[in-house]
């Protein structure tokens, strides 16, 4: 048996699937997650999760900055600049 | 990448022109990164009004301390440091007179994470990120992790900044800001996958699915 066929267990796999999401794990480990994704359909429920978790935190449209803030914001700034000014 | 990127020599002319006395060229420094600066300090904070507060004083903080600013940093990273610091500090503010540190309950980043539930959750029908519920259950999943969680995977995943990004703005090795990002995306999938049934789209709300 070549090295790379070691088999991986799930809880293993838990801790790997973040890295793996992120493509920082390396070919031959890479190989051989993908080998028990094919056959586990509990990881891959897991690694499908882990993605929409990932797309759902980064989308513009889930977590909103109040309107105001950035008018607020900038009101601060030109109050301390005008100030600093002088 | 959602983070508008401005290159390079732009960014960086930008400063040395705030420095020269040019301050009306901060303005353009800091509005790519506005957003950023807010969604770090609710990370810390866990509160919006506060996280407004400081993310007016990080900005400040970050127009008086510019000459300090290396030129070979990034940016960003260094707006998130302050952000993170400013925050913190508030956060110290408040639990003055208590005994606890900053860390204290807070969890180790060692140990196994196992899932909670295996519920399948394959496919985000786009028309489902414009529901009220989704939305919700995003922002209360978010803010039941533990701090440690969430201002990891608030800069990785929400901020887009790479590991190593992160981990200098937290301060801590790139190794924990895996393993703290591995259990933040877990802990968040735990608490959004068994509602995902079709609830969020159907709006029959809440059922725990096992399909095993």
């Amino acid at each position: 048996m070549k090295p790379e066929e070691v088999l991986i267990n799930c809880g293993e796999m838990f801790h790997l699937i973040s890295n793996y999401v992120d493509d920082a794990v390396d070919p031959a480990l890479r190989a051989r997650m993908e080998k028990h994704f094919r056959t586990c359909r509990h990881c891959t429920a897991v690694l499908d999760g882990t993605r929409n978790v990932i797309r759902l935190v980064g989308d513009d449209q889930t977590f909103e900055v109040p309107a105001s803030f950035s008018k607020k914001l900038y009101a601060k700034l030109d109050e301390y600049l005008k100030a600093t000014q002088k | 990448m959602k983070t508008l990127e401005i290159p390079r020599p732009t960014e960086l002319n930008l400063v040395e022109r705030v420095l020269a006395g040019d301050h009306a060229a901060f303005y353009d420094l800091i509005r790519p990164y506005e957003r950023m600066v807010f969604r770090t300090a609710v990370s810390v904070l866990n509160n919006e009004a506060d996280a407004e507060e400081v993310a007016q004083e990080a900005v400040l903080k970050a127009f008086k301390n510019l000459a300090s600013f290396r030129r070979e940093a990034k940016f960003s990273t260094w707006l998130v440091q302050i952000t993170l610091n400013e925050a913190r500090m508030r956060l110290r503010k408040y639990r003055a007179g208590l005994y606890e540190s900053l860390d204290a309950g807070q969890e180790s980043d060692d140990g196994d994470y196992i899932p909670k539930d295996y519920a399948d959750w394959r496919e985000i029908p786009s028309e489902a990120l414009a529901k009220t519920e989704l939305r919700q259950a995003l922002a209360k999943a978010l803010q039941t992790l533990a701090p440690m969680y969430r201002e990891i995977l608030v800069l990785r995943d929400m901020e887009q900044l790479s590991t190593a990004e992160a981990a200098e703005a937290l301060g801590i090795s790139e190794a924990s800001a895996k393993t703290r990002l591995s259990r933040a995306r877990l802990m968040m999938r735990d608490a959004l996958a068994p509602g995902y049934d079709g609830a969020w789209s159907s709006g029959e709300g809440y059922k725990k699915v096992r399909p095993f």
